[in-house]
């Protein structure tokens, strides 16, 4: 049974909070923790109300005085809305506050534009000192929700709305340190998020029968970035391929570009959200192959890519 | 040293005096300085940091301590020389003030010691003070968390996120003081974006609101002592204050805001405070 990852961030945040009486639950009114929720987290939870940059202004007091604040907000209040506060207040403090972002990518789906968040992967990841990290499915949510008790300064993790389609069983993933979901040697395929993630396996799978072997790797982190693992995956294939919930400039496309680009050059190809707004209604599923964020998609650009360099290689001999 | 113990070797008119000549010789370095806002609020810091904080320059660090956060960061040289004089760093240091390499720069850093948060873009004092006030309440310190505000830092929509929170969460423990000088950069906040009438939007917002001559420390030290003056309210001072105060040549212009003084205006003001010390 899948679950949506704010659920799973919530259900596994409430039993922590007894052991650990530094942490405390500030939200702004989502909706995510209900009045039952609340009162099994007794002090330990505050609704400050719709007010973005205050709530990340209260964490950053709270979490200078020692508690570790996790933050309840959408992404794309907590990346734009409440972005000064989040870099001064939070990040130059180096300040343990979990900022748990909500509806990440196109998660809010009909609600439009002023809801998504195509951009906040670009926007954290540039800010010294904090840690990104996006989570493809519930078991991965639990597991970085613990993990990140033990985390110095700032974490930004991005969370879905609605339950995402199940992923296959892996070992559960560490923060900061890249996931090998499958391995082959001609193409990798570099995702995070619930649906690249899906995506690359199927476009993996599609591949093979074409008889081209695509490492998948799931760069559920994007800071600190597992260049280590990415350059390893990427010495022996001819090319790789980014797929993100996400416009495509800036976000695990660029990290991967940038990464590349200085310790092991290799053809990267970037898929993402087109440079432009939503403009048609749909749920995050129908967006995303709006969009063509799919596994078709990768399969395309990889067989394209590998055709085209076969050819010149053919003319050029 | 406690906060007593400094009291009582001193007077606050005669450390007002000395903070409000440090402003000056900084204002007077390469980089220059946020003069007139700086000068407006030197009673304020000192009431708070000669008679009402629980602060130790020996343990800045200690948990229960009571926080200060300059919100109006701009006002770093008026910061600076408060915490010199009150122990924090070498009163030697100030000269460094504004010149490569030093940690004292145009608006305060945690580097500095005895500054809680860095401060310089407006609106966000207010909401940091309700974390450290909120986190008082949680350990069940008795410490208070003062913050102050400029007044045109009061056009900035994220001060009222956090006005409406203080009252919300019932932050007691939490004192704002705002400093009325009426002017920011261009011209007066009244032609700007009109403030007034002040102490009712504060006490609108639930805010328990004393409104005061922030030119007298004595009596601005009384004032926040008391705090809180409402049992389960948030406490706001509007410190009725002129900006460049000292300086009569600039005292009330916009155009105090930010001055590097000649080697003239500097002989000037120094010569101007000595006068006033004098008269008082």
């Amino acid at each position: 049974m899948s679950r949506a990852t704010r659920e799973a961030y919530r259900d596994s945040l409430l039993p922590l909070l007894d052991g650990h009486p530094d942490l405390i639950c500030l939200d702004t009114d989502t909706g995510l923790f209900s009045a039952e929720h609340a009162a099994a987290a007794g002090e330990q939870y505050l609704n400050l109300g719709i007010a973005e940059h205050n709530l990340m202004g209260i964490a950053a007091g709270l979490a200078a005085c020692g508690r570790m604040p996790f933050v309840n907000t959408m992404a794309a209040f907590a990346t734009s809305r409440a972005l000064e506060a989040v870099k001064i207040d939070i990040a130059y403090n180096r300040l343990p506050v979990r900022i748990m972002a909500t509806h990440g990518g196109l998660a809010a789906g009909h609600l439009g534009p002023t809801h998504h968040a195509l951009e906040d992967l670009a926007v954290f990841r540039v800010l010294p000192g904090m840690t990104v990290v996006v989570p493809a499915d519930a078991a991965a949510t639990e597991t970085f929700v613990e993990q990140s008790l033990s985390i110095e300064g700032p974490l930004y993790v991005r969370l879905g709305r609605k339950p995402s389609p199940p992923l296959p069983a892996a070992t559960p993933p560490v923060i900061g340190q890249a996931q090998t979901l499958r391995e082959g040697g001609d193409v990798v395929l570099a995702c995070c998020g619930p649906y690249p993630v899906l995506a690359c396996l199927t476009a993996a799978e599609v591949l093979a029968v074409y008889g081209i072997e695509a490492t998948v790797l799931n760069l559920h982190t994007l800071r600190p970035f597992d260049t280590e693992t990415l350059v390893a995956a990427a010495r022996p294939a001819t090319l790789v391929v980014t797929l993100e919930e996400h416009w495509r400039d800036g976000g695990l496309g660029g990290a991967v570009a940038e990464a590349l680009a200085e310790a092991a050059p290799t053809r990267v190809l970037r898929l993402g959200m087109p440079d432009r707004f939503v403009d048609e209604v749909g749920n995050q599923e129908h967006l995303v192959t709006h969009y063509d964020l799919t596994a078709e998609q990768v399969v395309r650009t990889v067989r394209t890519a590998l055709d085209t360099a076969t050819d010149r290689k053919d003319i050029t001999t | 040293m406690t906060t007593t113990q400094v009291l009582r070797r001193d007077t606050l008119a005669s450390v007002a005096a000395r903070i409000r000549s440090h402003i000056v010789d900084m204002c007077a370095g390469p980089e220059g300085g946020h003069l007139g806002g700086g000068l407006s609020c030197v009673e304020v810091l000192t009431s708070l940091y000669f008679s009402v904080l629980n602060v130790d320059p020996q343990r800045p660090d200690d948990p229960a301590r009571d926080r200060f956060l300059l919100s109006k960061g701009h006002a770093a040289v008026a910061l600076y020389a408060t915490l010199a004089e009150r122990g924090f760093l070498p009163v030697e240091e100030l000269a460094e003030y504004g010149r490569p390499g030093s940690r004292l720069m145009g608006h305060p850093v945690r580097a500095v010691p005895g500054v809680e948060m860095p401060t310089g873009s407006l609106g966000h004092g207010l909401a940091l003070a309700c974390g450290f006030a909120l986190a008082g309440r949680y350990a069940g310190h008795d410490s208070r968390s003062f913050v102050l505000l400029g007044d045109g830092e009061l056009q900035e929509g994220s001060v009222w996120e956090a006005a409406i929170a203080a009252v919300s969460l019932k932050l007691d423990r939490l004192v704002a003081v705002v400093d009325r000088n009426g002017l920011q950069l261009t011209g007066t906040t009244e032609r700007i974006a009109p403030m007034e009438p002040l102490a009712d939007r504060w006490r609108g917002f639930g805010w328990a609101v004393r409104d005061v001559d922030g030119h007298d420390a004595d009596q601005l030290a009384e004032h926040l002592a008391a705090a809180p003056w409402e049992p389960g309210r948030p406490s706001v001072l509007i410190a009725r204050t002129v900006k460049g105060h000292g300086l009569p040549f600039l005292a009330g212009r916009a155009s105090s805001h930010y001055v590097t003084l000649s080697e003239r205006n500097h002989a000037r003001a120094t010569g101007a405070l000595r006068t006033s010390d004098a008269a008082t």
